[in-house]
């Protein structure tokens, strides 16, 4: 009988632990639910948001946050997770969940400014030290004994938006020759060892096993390694050409209805935009879509370069998607996982 | 007439010394390798930048709700294990039914399951598209991507613990001294609380424990039917990951300390166990 004596006392004490801990003042609560990247730039930004709208509203709000790989994170809130706002890596994860579940309406896009993409990314290199392989430009991933880090794009959208901008770059360099683009970007994950799921793990990978010698990633990402990790032992290699990457934010009607949460909810979209969102965003190395109010020493770190937009050379998402991700599509033609 | 067996064995023992110094050393080099550095290095990084930065990751408010989380989690789902696995073995060692062998099987299922196939199982029945679903969200009830969600995952996976370890010492011990009881004008609970627990209080206790272990460690299940919200569905396994893959090691370190902190103190319990079982043999009292 020991098993009653012994865990009776012990439920009732957790209950009661636990209950003590659930137990919040009336504040309005949203939950963002976000991808793998954003989760030091939406910590600074909730407590900056809390603060601006005690002062509107007088009430207080708690954020709740949730994070990891887009296609993953879409795909809870498509199955239920109740999210006030999402804010994923790429607009076809959004497009997703319009699609499947009504939630949002179709053309959620254009409800916000900038394609509903407050701060925008780029896609850079990752190079150890010195840059002992002369990675100069997307040209050289190709090269024999090279090895390249990039994620898997069935499952992480920074992946997607990697393997876009090398294809664009090809288009570009031969003269719109698909066939060239497919040769070039089927040689690139001929370097490629491992496909990890998502951007930070491939990250981690790249700089906390040592493995590759070149990670394709956001610029974001990349910024935020070299800090982690020290600025002596990583270097960023901007390549020629590259994409102009859109995070894109939405709010999610069907629970900002449910939840009572509209009002804070399109607040929170809108002080994306604001000078201090924008800032915030600099700060934690995303290209701010507005500059007017953001210090030029914030922006410096951001280097000038070409970037093609995925509506100009892809005709947008769900194209793109449809050609290059679904399942037979390109990607999957050209990756053969043994080799 | 010596067997086959017994000729291979005695020529086992007369193996030359070396070898089984050489066998034993490769034994013990592979633990080494392979469970005692590991297990080290976790500690080692938790440590690295000092004990206060150890217990500062403890008391931050993200993994004191993971802590929580996975103690409520538990301390739902092991009772409730505990008190299946008892009904259940005791049906299946002291009674005979139709479909005995199909209940045996049903009650392994969760051991051959993948974990994360366990979780997407929740969220087909509970996922806003799920059987229930539409009829979940009429009522403002969440289950998945809430704390319900995560225990019925937990105790999904946790089920066979306990009935598995009674199931063959009931058989065992057979139904004899139920039976004497029992004509001796003994009720069925009464029975119960005075022969059979008493009988099995040990191996009860070791499946209780192997089954917490796994509660609190639970990654694959929880993760699918978690969300993933921040100081509120992180259990403590979860909370590692997303302390890792914020380049926090030494939190995330910290926390997985508490984790391999409750599999060695599970180990030691266990060796406790073993020894009281077997030095004051079974039917001993408390």
């Amino acid at each position: 009988m020991f098993g009653r004596r012994r865990f009776l006392p012990i439920l009732a004490g957790c209950a009661l632990i636990f209950a003590a801990g659930s137990a919040r003042a009336a504040d309005k609560t949203l939950l963002n639910v976000s991808y793998d990247p954003t989760r030091e730039f939406y910590q600074e930004f909730n407590a900056a948001f809390a603060k601006v709208w005690k002062e509107k509203a007088g009430d207080g709000v708690i954020v709740r946050m949730s994070h990891g790989g887009s296609g993953k994170q879409a795909r809870a809130v498509i199955d239920g997770l109740q999210a006030d706002v999402v804010t994923l890596a790429l607009a076809y994860d959004i497009d997703e969940i319009a699609a499947k579940t009504g939630f949002l309406p179709a053309d959620w896009q254009k409800r916000l400014p900038e394609n509903s993409a407050p701060y925008t990314s780029t896609i850079v290199f990752l190079v150890r030290k010195g840059n002992p392989k002369a990675i100069r430009d997307w040209n050289d991933l190709t090269r024999d004994g090279v090895s390249v880090i990039t994620p898997n794009p069935k499952t992480s959208g920074g992946a997607r938006w990697n393997f876009l901008a090398a294809w664009g770059y090809a288009l570009k360099h031969w003269d719109g020759d698909e066939a060239k683009a497919e040769k070039y970007v089927t040689d690139i994950f001929h370097n490629v060892p491992i496909l990890e799921t998502g951007a930070r793990g491939a990250t981690t990978t790249f700089a906390q096993r040592g493995l590759g010698d070149v990670l394709i990633t956001w610029e974001n990402e990349a910024l935020l390694a070299k800090e982690e990790f020290g600025t002596d032992t990583f270097e960023i290699v901007v390549p020629s050409i590259s994409i102009r990457a859109e995070p894109t934010v939405a709010l999610v009607d069907t629970w900002v209805d449910k939840h009572g949460t509209r009002d804070v909810a399109e607040s929170y979209l809108q002080y994306l935009y604001s000078p201090e969102g924008q800032r915030l965003a600099a700060k934690h190395y995303f290209r701010p879509t507005r500059t007017d109010g953001v210090p030029a020493a914030e922006l410096a770190r951001f280097p000038k370069l070409e970037q093609f937009t995925i509506d100009d050379v892809f005709g947008g998402w769900q194209k793109a998607q449809a050609r290059f991700f679904s399942d037979g599509g390109v990607f999957d033609k050209i990756y053969t996982p043994v080799r | 007439m010596i067997t086959p067996a017994a000729r291979a064995s005695r020529i086992a023992i007369k193996e030359p010394p070396w070898l089984k110094v050489v066998l034993t050393l490769s034994a013990l080099l592979f633990l080494l390798l392979f469970v005692a550095m590991p297990l080290a290095a976790v500690f080692v990084e938790a440590f690295r930048r000092g004990v206060d930065m150890f217990f500062q990751a403890l008391v931050e408010p993200d993994a004191l709700a993971a802590i929580r989380l996975t103690t409520f989690v538990a301390a739902i789902a092991v009772p409730l294990n505990m008190l299946f696995g008892i009904v259940a073995s005791w049906a299946i060692a002291k009674f005979d039914f139709a479909g005995k062998s199909v209940l045996i099987t049903l009650i392994d299922l969760p051991f051959s399951v993948s974990p994360v196939v366990a979780g997407l199982v929740f969220v087909l029945l509970f996922g806003i598209h799920g059987w229930f679903g539409q009829w979940l969200v009429d009522n403002d009830i969440q289950i998945i991507f809430a704390v319900p969600g995560i225990v019925l995952a937990t105790i999904f996976v946790t089920f066979p613990f306990v009935a598995r370890e009674l199931i063959p010492l009931m058989e065992e011990q057979g139904r004899e001294e139920e039976e004497a009881a029992m004509s001796l004008g003994a009720g069925g609970l009464q029975t119960f609380f005075r022969v059979t627990l008493p009988n099995i209080k040990w191996g009860l206790l070791y499946g209780v424990l192997l089954c917490n272990a796994r509660a609190m460690g639970e990654f694959g299940a929880v993760s699918v039917v978690s969300g993933h919200i921040r100081g509120e569905t992180n259990t403590m396994p979860l909370h590692v990951e997303i302390l890792y893959n914020e380049y926090n090691f030494v939190a995330a370190f910290a926390v997985a300390s508490l984790l391999a902190g409750l599999a060695l103190i599970t180990l030691v319990l266990k060796k406790f166990i073993e020894w009281r079982s077997g030095d004051t043999g079974r039917g001993a009292p408390l």
